[in-house]
């Protein structure tokens, strides 16, 4: 791997400059776009809350939310977050083998939550028509694994194109870093379903 | 910095030094990425939707010439009041203002080759004549979304459910391509400014473009959120805004409000830019208050995002949320009021040319103010509640839609017609539009106001007989302003093709869009321009001469 990286063709520093700027400019641009992606999510967890507080009996009685695999899988996808920063801080150092160790390791755990939903799906006693808290439920958890799958598929794209020698290096590393930024927005997503969907329902 | 960063690749340029002369005809078709092709298809695009729009408004009015129905069957009616409105909205004002003039001249404003993400600007644009094709589909499967263009439940989910639904789609897809395209716009204006321009020294329509594109990217993913819970709704049987299965149907008016009144300053935002760009131009001078207006217009952005619930004073809503709503939407009052009033202060002393873009800016001002005032007394909750939904409200939005953006766009077609074709639009045609255009303005929209605190409701094709005279008087005016787009339209077409030679600066401006050929050459200038004094250093030593070259002169700003 090392010998690939030594012999392309030396890049002049104007090359280099350029390319550093692009980069600069799509990370901001999927921040802006994330922010933008963010206030989506607002507005269903808005809904939630409303139809949370105007209900006297949240979630109805026969509704009982399932705790266990939800928190087991909230575990996984916050580590995962740490999973992938290893990931970039190794393409950063140029180290291509550690960058696939960590991302494909992430990719598993997203996998492994994606799959820990559909179960959860198949386990309740309810659907999406049961009722307006299961309304939100399905609507709120499937949007976030609609994106999770998005992300999923954004790493293995970075795995994918990683197979290409220097592709990725310590300078051009915009992709997996826009994979790690995805990421963790769907991370920031699910800690606030999770706490407004889940652990509210214990108060 | 900025100009390394250069979009389109040599490879994907034909042609000699990778730089072919112009664009042929045909790539105004295609996927293009080029900032200036893009702009020209939005605004052509949207062009075309104006005309749909209009012709359903037309109909409307002959409806409405007589109390009874006897034109329209209702059904058809309402499905054209739903669309009339759908399409002036998202597929002629926010496409042509934002999409079209964003997109053409930002770029050519700031000194950049390109946008930051040429690829996405295309499909954002790409995403338009689709959604049109969606709404046009919704009347041939079914006869069209019933519930007007608010769509409100549960109005919206028992009538017409299929082309409800692809009324939800085609809204979605409007709102993604505005949420690309503001990503495009801020990453844009705060990256890509050629090195020597500071904020302060950016012309006004940029910050103008910096408010509505951070008001498009906070508000209309609350719209999309809207939408699917409605898709939901309808098809997949939810019960969000089902009241008898314990769902709310004044949430979705929270969520639609909390996009479409930002959505009003986002149709209104850029024309203020286009207002502050064409006022000092033609009045050789420089801009008044350049700070006063480009802060005005990031607080209308911040204001106008807790103003919404003033759509919904009779929803029972609760008095403090009144109160709260009322006092937040006057204050929206004051930085449009700065903006008038530096406005009117630019045009004063000033060696006023009295071309067609200039007439129809100094139109909108008086326009705007009387929209604009309309528009406090509707804020005020106590006279609201009587006259919600009458046609007092129609007459409003229509004074500050019409008056207001629409007059801004017309100023802006005849302001840079010389940059993006290369030739003049003819002035004795635009002199006939702008009349026509004024009258028909006053005599369709000003009756309305009377109509509305008489009561007469909005939305209905029949009507009580004492409304009729006024009526009457509304339909010739829409008439008119249906006449009146044929001398602009047969002015665009004719000069576009034998009109006289624009040159580069035929206004004499100052902004950097000038310092380059009209129309400009791909990638913008051969090399980039140095900024060498202030956007409306009008009035001031050399100011007719604009050039890349020369020492610094003196800036607009006091």
């Amino acid at each position: 791997m090392q010998g690939a990286i030594d012999s392309t063709p030396v890049v002049t520093g104007h090359e280099v400059a350029a390319h550093e700027e692009h980069q600069d400019l799509r990370v901001l641009g999927l921040i802006t776009f994330l922010a933008s992606e963010f206030l989506m999510f607002a507005g269903f967890f808005a809904v939630f809350l409303v139809f949370r507080g105007s209900h006297v009996q949240w979630p109805p009685e026969e509704t009982e939310v399932e705790l266990l695999l939800p928190a087991v899988n909230t575990l996984i996808l916050v580590s995962s977050s740490w999973v992938i920063n290893l990931g970039t801080k190794a393409i950063k150092k140029n180290d291509l083998a550690g960058m696939r160790k960590w991302f494909g390791i992430t990719a598993a755990m997203g996998a492994i939550f994606l799959a820990g939903q559909v179960y959860e799906y198949m386990n309740l006693g309810y659907g999406l028509k049961t009722n307006l808290f299961s309304n939100c439920f399905y609507l709120t958890t499937g949007f976030h694994g609609a994106h999770v799958f998005i992300g999923l598929l954004l790493i293995l794209g970075v795995l994918w194109r990683s197979r290409r020698a220097n592709h990725y290096t310590d300078i051009t590393h915009t992709g997996p870093e826009m994979a790690e930024i995805y990421w963790h927005f769907v991370d920031v997503v699910w800690i606030v379903l999770f706490s407004l969907i889940y652990l509210l329902t214990l108060i | 910095m900025a100009q390394a960063d250069v979009s389109i690749k040599p490879t994907e340029l034909q042609g000699g030094h990778g730089h072919p002369d112009k664009w042929k005809w045909y790539d105004y078709f295609t996927f293009n990425v080029d900032h200036k092709v893009i702009g020209i298809q939005y605004l052509v695009t949207s062009f075309l939707f104006y005309l749909v729009g209009g012709f359903m408004a037309v109909l409307m009015r002959t409806e409405l010439a007589t109390p009874n129905s006897d034109f329209l069957s209702p059904e058809l009616y309402n499905a054209f009041l739903t669309n009339h409105g759908t399409i002036m909205i998202f597929l002629w004002i926010v496409p042509a203002a934002i999409g079209g003039f964003g997109n053409y001249l930002i770029p050519l404003m700031i000194g950049a080759r390109d946008m930051a993400f040429p690829k996405l600007n295309a499909i954002a644009f790409w995403l338009n004549p689709p959604a049109g094709a969606v709404l046009a589909a919704s009347f041939f499967l079914g006869g069209g979304a019933q519930s007007g263009w608010t769509s409100y439940p549960p109005l919206s989910e028992i009538t017409a459910n299929l082309p409800q639904t692809l009324w939800c789609v085609a809204l979605i897809m409007v709102g993604t391509s505005s949420i690309l395209g503001s990503v495009n716009f801020l990453v844009t204006i705060w990256k890509m400014r050629v090195p020597s321009m500071a904020w302060d020294q950016m012309p006004l329509f940029c910050w103008a473009m910096v408010a509505t594109s951070v008001l498009a990217l906070f508000a209309t993913p609350v719209l999309a959120a809207a939408m699917v819970l409605l898709l939901f709704d309808i098809n997949f049987g939810t019960s969000f805004f089902k009241p008898d299965a314990g769902g709310n149907v004044v949430v979705y008016q929270h969520l639609f409000w909390f996009y479409s009144h930002p959505a009003v300053y986002l149709m209104i935002l850029p024309i203020f830019g286009i207002m502050s760009e064409v006022i000092p131009v033609h009045a050789r001078k420089p801009i008044f208050g350049y700070k006063a207006i480009a802060y005005s217009s990031l607080t209308i952005c911040l204001v106008g995002l807790f103003v919404w619930v003033h759509h919904m004073f009779t929803s029972g809503t609760a008095p403090w949320m009144r109160i709260f709503f009322t006092i937040s939407t006057l204050i929206v009052a004051v930085p449009t009021g700065i903006k008038i009033f530096s406005w009117v202060a630019t045009l004063w002393g000033g060696k006023i040319r009295y071309t067609t873009a200039m007439l129809f800016a100094v139109g909108l001002l008086s326009m705007f103010v009387f929209g604009g005032l309309s528009g406090v007394t509707l804020g005020a909750a106590p006279f609201d509640i009587h006259v919600h939904d009458t046609y007092y409200v129609v007459g409003h939005f229509h004074y500050v839609l019409y008056g207001g953006s629409v007059f801004g766009i017309y100023s802006g077609i005849y302001h840079w017609f010389p940059k993006i074709t290369g030739r003049m639009l003819n002035e004795t045609l635009g002199k006939v539009h702008f009349v026509l255009t004024f009258i028909g303005t006053i005599l369709t929209f000003t009756p309305m106001h009377n109509l509305g605190m008489q009561g007469m409701p909005r939305r209905v094709a029949m009507y009580d007989p004492q409304f009729a005279h006024l009526n009457q008087l509304v339909t010739v005016g829409a008439y008119i302003l249906a006449v009146s787009v044929i001398p602009f339209y047969f002015n665009v077409i004719w000069s576009w093709m034998k009109g006289k030679e624009a040159g580069p600066n035929p206004w004499n401006a100052m902004t950097m869009e000038w310092t380059t050929d009209s129309p400009p050459i791909i990638e913008n200038w051969e090399v980039l321009p140095v900024l060498t004094h202030g956007p409306y250093a009008y009035g001031m030593e050399r100011a007719d001469e604009v050039g890349p070259a020369g020492e610094p002169l003196p800036t607009s700003r006091p």
